[in-house]
C-alpha cells in the first residue's frame, strides 16, 4: 500500500490566527479518510491547502506523489474535488456536464463518450441524460456530482460534505458510491458533520482549533475514548475547543 | 486547447439557453437606435411658430410663407399686439414667436434695416437654441435674398455653415453614443456577472482545483460575450446607415479598429468588476452605477464635455467611452482615417494594459 497523502507539521496562517497548527498524517492509497471537525476547527482550510488552492505557511504537503507547495498543477491534474455546495451547471444537460468536465481533465472524445454511457447505465440515468441538471431531484444531483469528480480516475477525491441537505436514503446509496470508488484504488477524503457517516470510513481524523486531537479508526477510537458511538467521541473531543466564532 | 474549446461551449449553453437575457442583449440596440434616433430626438421639427405682424404686406407675408413652408415650422397663429405675446406662451400655442417691429417693409426700403425680434420659449434651452438658430437661417437666406434683388450689394450677412451635419441630424452625434454604451455594458456588465455567477454558485471552486488554468477560464468566458459584441457592433452600424442615413465616410477599417480595442478595455473592466464584486447584484450595481452613469452623462454623449465644470471635464477623461465616442465621431461623421484618431487609440491602449495588469494581479490573489 503506498501513501497518497503525506502532510508534516502542515501550518496556515492569516496573519495572527493559525487556522491550521501543524498537522501531520498519512493516508493510504483506496482508503475513505473521514476528515472531522467543528465548524472553524481548520477543515476547510486544510483540505483547501491538500488541492493546491491555497499555499501552507510552514510545514509540507504530498498528495498524489507531488509536493502541493511547488507542484500544485500536477497535483491538480490527480485529484477529484466535489464541495458542499452544488458543483454542477444547472442549465447544462447531464451527459454537457459530464463532458465540459471530463474535457477540462483533457480526456479524449472518445474515451468520454464510452465512459458517458458506462456511467448512465450504471448509475440508471438513460433517461436523464438529456435532461438539464437543475432539473433533478438533489440526490441525482449529488450522484451525479461524484460521478463527475471521480470521471477521469483520479488518485484522491477530495469531498467537502458531499452529503449536505441530503435524506438518510440517499446518503446511504451515496455511500454505496464512495465504496465503490474506493474498491477501483480511489482514494477518498471526506469531510462530514453526520457522525454515522463517521463511522463508514476506514479512519477518522477529529480537528479541533486547528490541530489533529484523534486519529484512528472509528472502532478504535470509540474504545479509546469509551464511547458507545463517534458521535460521543467528536462530542467529547470539540467541547474543549477554545475558539469562538 | 482541449479544455478551452470545452469550456466555451458550455459559456456559448449559458448564454444561448438564458433566452430572456439574449433577447434583451440583442433587441438592446435596435431599441436604443430606434428610440433616440425617432422619438428623444433633439432635432427641430415642425415647431410651432406665431408670427406677430403689426400691418401685413408682401414683404412679411412672403417671409411668413417662407418660415411655414420649411420642415422645421408650422405658423400656428398669427398675433397682432404685443400683448398677446404672452397669452400664446401661456397656453403653450408656440415655441416661438416671430414679431416683425411695425413698418417693417417701409423701414426696411427706405432705411434699408428693419428689425424681427425672436422670442422663444427657454423652458428647454437646448431646444430654443436650435430653433431660433433654424429661423435665423430662415431669415438670412430670405434677406440675401432680398438683398439680391435690390441694390444695395454692401450688406453683409453672417452665414454659418454647419460642417460635417449640415443639417444638423441628432443621429450623428448620438450613433457614436450608443455604440459606446451598448458595447461597454455587454462586455464590462456582462462578463463580470458572467464570472461572479461561478462564484457564487460554488462552480468556480471546482474550477479552481480542476487543472483548468485561470487564463483559459478567463478566455472562454470573454469570448461568446466578445462575438456578442460583434453582433450588436454590426446591428447597430446596419442600423444606422440604412434605416438613419448615418453615413460612415471615414475609413472603415480605423473604425473596426478601435472598436475592437475598446471591447478589449470593457471586457477587461469587466474583468476587474468580477474580482471586487463577490456577488451577481454587486457586480450589477458597480456596473450600473460606475459605467453606465458615467457613459450616458460624462462621456459626451448627450451632453457635450465641454460646455462642463473643469473637474468633470477632467474626470470625463478616465472614462474609456469619451475616447471612443470620439474616434467614432472623427471616422464615421468627419470622415478621417486612421492618423485623426491616433491620440484616442493611444489613451485607449494604455486604459487596457493598466486594466489588464490589474485585474490580472487581483485575478491571482483570488485564486490564494
Amino acid at each position: 500500500m503506498s501513501k497518497v497523502i503525506t502532510a508534516s507539521n502542515l501550518t496556515k496562517q492569516f496573519g495572527h490566527f493559525t487556522a491550521v497548527d501543524h498537522i501531520s498524517f498519512e493516508v493510504e492509497q483506496g482508503e475513505i479518510f473521514g476528515f472531522l471537525g467543528a465548524n472553524g476547527a481548520g477543515k476547510t482550510t486544510a483540505m483547501r491547502m491538500l488541492c493546491g488552492l491555497s499555499k501552507p505557511t510552514s510545514g509540507i504537503g504530498k498528495v498524489a506523489g507531488y509536493d502541493i507547495r511547488t507542484q500544485s498543477e500536477l497535483v491538480k491534474k490527480n485529484i477529484g474535488y466535489m464541495s458542499q455546495k452544488f458543483s454542477l451547471y444547472d442549465d447544462l444537460k447531464v451527459w454537457e456536464n459530464i463532458e465540459l468536465y471530463a474535457g477540462i481533465y483533457g480526456m479524449n472524445d472518445k474515451e468520454i463518450k464510452e465512459k458517458t454511457d458506462k456511467l448512465m447505465h450504471e448509475l440508471n440515468f438513460e433517461h436523464e441524460r438529456d435532461l438539464l441538471v437543475g432539473s433533478l431531484p438533489l440526490g441525482f444531483k449529488q450522484k451525479l456530482a461524484f460521478s463527475v469528480a471521480i470521471f477521469h480516475h483520479p488518485k484522491v477525491v477530495f469531498l467537502d460534505e458531499p452529503t449536505g441537505g441530503v435524506d438518510p436514503v440517499t446518503r446511504r446509496m451515496f455511500w454505496e458510491l464512495i465504496y465503490k470508488a474506493a474498491e477501483d484504488g480511489i482514494t477518498i477524503f471526506v469531510t462530514t458533520h453526520y457522525m454515522d457517516e463517521a463511522e463508514y470510513c476506514n479512519r477518522v481524523s477529529i480537528m479541533v482549533d486547528g490541530r489533529i486531537d484523534a486519529l484512528d479508526s472509528p472502532i478504535n477510537l470509540r474504545n479509546q475514548y469509551g464511547a458507545k458511538s463517534m458521535d460521543e467521541v467528536f462530542q467529547k473531543l470539540a467541547r474543549k475547543s477554545q475558539r469562538t466564532e | 486547447m482541449k479544455q478551452l474549446l470545452s469550456f466555451t461551449r458550455k459559456e456559448f449553453y449559458h448564454i444561448l439557453r438564458d433566452k430572456p437575457t439574449i433577447m434583451i442583449l440583442l433587441l438592446m440596440p435596435v431599441i436604443q437606435i430606434i428610440l433616440f434616433g425617432f422619438a428623444l430626438t433633439t432635432e427641430v421639427k415642425d415647431t410651432c411658430v406665431a408670427v406677430l405682424i403689426p400691418e401685413h404686406d408682401e414683404v412679411t407675408n412672403r417671409l411668413v410663407e417662407r418660415i411655414n413652408a420649411s420642415a422645421y415650422f408650422d405658423v400656428v397663429s398669427i398675433i397682432h399686439s404685443n400683448k398677446e405675446i404672452q397669452q400664446t406662451f401661456r397656453d403653450g400655442n408656440a415655441k416661438l414667436v416671430v414679431s416683425f417691429e411695425a413698418d417693417f417693409a417701409s423701414r426696411l426700403k427706405h432705411e434699408g434695416i428693419a428689425h424681427i425680434q425672436l422670442i422663444a420659449d427657454a423652458t428647454d434651452p437646448n431646444a430654443a437654441n436650435s430653433f431660433t438658430f433654424y429661423m435665423q437661417n430662415i431669415i438670412a437666406a430670405y434677406q440675401q435674398e432680398l438683398a439680391g434683388q435690390q441694390k444695395n450689394p454692401y450688406q453683409i450677412t453672417p452665414e454659418v455653415k454647419m460642417l460635417y451635419n449640415p443639417q444638423m441630424i441628432g443621429a450623428f452625434n448620438f450613433v457614436p453614443g450608443v455604440l459606446g454604451m451598448i458595447l461597454i455594458l455587454i462586455c464590462a456588465m456582462m462578463t463580470s456577472i458572467a464570472i461572479v455567477r461561478e462564484k457564487e454558485m460554488g462552480t468556480m471552486e471546482i474550477l479552481l482545483v480542476s487543472p483548468m488554468k485561470p487564463i483559459y477560464t478567463i478566455l472562454s468566458k470573454i469570448t461568446p460575450y466578445f462575438v456578442l459584441s460583434c453582433i450588436n457592433f454590426t446591428t447597430i452600424i446596419l442600423l444606422s446607415v440604412f434605416v438613419l442615413n448615418v453615413p460612415i465616410t471615414g475609413s472603415f477599417a480605423s473604425l473596426i479598429v478601435v472598436s475592437m480595442l475598446y471591447i478589449f478595455v470593457s471586457l477587461a473592466l469587466g474583468l476587474l468588476i468580477s474580482t471586487i464584486a463577490q456577488s451577481q447584484v454587486v457586480a450589477m450595481i458597480i456596473s450600473g452605477m460606475a459605467l453606465m452613469i458615467p457613459v450616458m452623462l460624462l462621456s459626451g454623449m448627450i451632453f457635450p464635455i465641454e460646455n462642463m465644470p473643469l473637474p468633470l471635464q477632467i474626470f470625463s477623461n478616465i472614462i474609456p467611452a469619451r475616447w471612443y465616442i470620439s474616434a467614432v465621431k472623427l471616422v464615421m461623421i468627419q470622415g478621417l482615417g486612421f492618423s485623426a484618431i491616433l491620440k484616442e487609440m493611444a489613451v485607449l491602449s494604455f486604459m487596457a494594459l493598466v486594466l489588464v495588469a490589474i485585474s490580472m494581479k487581483k485575478f491571482k490573489v483570488r485564486l490564494e
